[in-house]
């Protein structure tokens, strides 16, 4: 472990990882904090990243929160997060402004329409990915029913998305907890 | 459209609602976005939106920044703004508070069973997530292909994912779905 970083550096630090990562970054969250500054150790950002996910939020704006906090207080958080936020928000405006203008071109169209079909074929991976470790014999029984609720709810009843939390997170802990050893 | 005081208040009541419900990441609120800002506000249409979270796909940066993008339809650069700031403040003040107490509590069983209970329902959001945008997204039989075959390679392959966006842009602009 080196010592804590300065606001400066850990706003450099997100800076970088914001602007490293396509659909998603916290691969490169990972690779920066622990290997390359080594602000933390693996488990750390393990534990870390286990909080983050447990917590409503935007993953890896959580762990920048928590980063910037144990090493800056609130102040560091806000470093951490703007840096974080700061340069992709700019990108991402600038994108939609030239897509509203030049959208219209054919070449504009198809590139758009690829861009769509192939952004729906990651989401649909990382849902994969999310959902192997619960899949995995042994593991929670619970776990397909629930996710087959949660799509079914959200995504073909088109339920408001407050109410199917309401029902479903209480229902999943809940069995959660009575399935745990 | 420009913002009014009104449109601003109304995103940013919206998405610092979404920020705390947002179990699983940014892409389990999508559907509800999509929700509110096709089916509901009618601030865009389907296809619009799907453009927009493409982009914030082929953007760097956190999935979050589809919530940018859709305070920016509604408002310019001032609703992109409070979009982005509502959904990730609450949650961001959420975090930080509870990061100072969630270290004394490391191994107490309800917060295992939170985790293992929460995950399966983030997973069947993001599920629904791919799900609506796809519908969205493929509208010929080409661009289903495109989506199946990119799932499988980000699924399969530890590529980077800008590899299957540059390559689906590409095929588009050269007019393979036109």
């Amino acid at each position: 472990m080196s010592r804590p970083p300065n606001r400066a550096t850990l706003f450099a630090a997100f800076l970088s990882i914001g602007l490293s990562g396509f659909g998603g970054v916290l691969p490169f969250a990972r690779r920066t904090l622990v290997e390359r500054r080594g602000w933390m150790t693996a488990e750390e950002f393990n534990e870390t990243l286990s909080l983050c996910q447990t917590l409503p939020g935007p993953n890896i704006v959580n762990v920048s929160v928590v980063v910037g906090a144990r090493s800056g207080g609130w102040t560091g958080s806000l470093a951490a997060v703007s840096g974080l936020m700061g340069a992709p928000v700019v990108i991402v405006l600038a994108l939609a402004a030239l897509y509203d203008r030049f959208g219209a071109l054919p070449a504009a169209r198809g590139a758009i329409a690829g861009l769509g079909a192939a952004a729906a074929g990651l989401v649909a991976a990382t849902a994969a990915r999310m959902a192997e470790p619960l899949l995995k014999p042994g593991h929670l029984v619970a776990a397909a029913p629930v996710m087959l609720a949660a799509f079914a709810a959200v995504g073909l009843m088109r339920a408001p998305l407050p109410y199917a939390m309401l029902l479903l997170a209480p229902l999943s802990i809940a069995m959660a907890r009575r399935l745990r050893p | 459209m420009s913002g009014s005081g009104a449109v601003l208040a109304g995103l940013a009541a919206q998405f610092a609602l979404l920020s705390l419900l947002a179990f699983g990441g940014a892409n389990a609120v999508v559907p509800e976005v999509h929700r509110q800002a096709v089916s509901i506000h009618h601030w865009m249409g389907e296809q619009d939106f799907a453009a927009l979270f493409a982009i914030s796909q082929a953007a760097p940066g956190p999935n979050v920044l589809i919530c940018t993008l859709v305070g920016w339809r509604v408002a310019g650069v001032a609703g992109a703004l409070i979009a982005t700031l509502a959904m990730c403040g609450p949650s961001c003040l959420l975090t930080y508070g509870v990061a100072k107490v969630w270290d004394r509590h490391r191994d107490a069983p309800w917060r295992a069973a939170i985790g293992a209970g929460l995950a399966p329902v983030a997973v069947g959001l993001v599920l629904a997530t791919a799900y609506l945008l796809a519908r969205a997204a493929d509208s010929q039989w080409r661009l289903a292909a495109v989506t199946v075959v990119s799932a499988a390679v980000s699924w399969i392959t530890k590529w980077n994912p800008l590899w299957c966006l540059g390559a689906a842009a590409a095929l588009g602009a050269a007019g393979a779905f036109s």
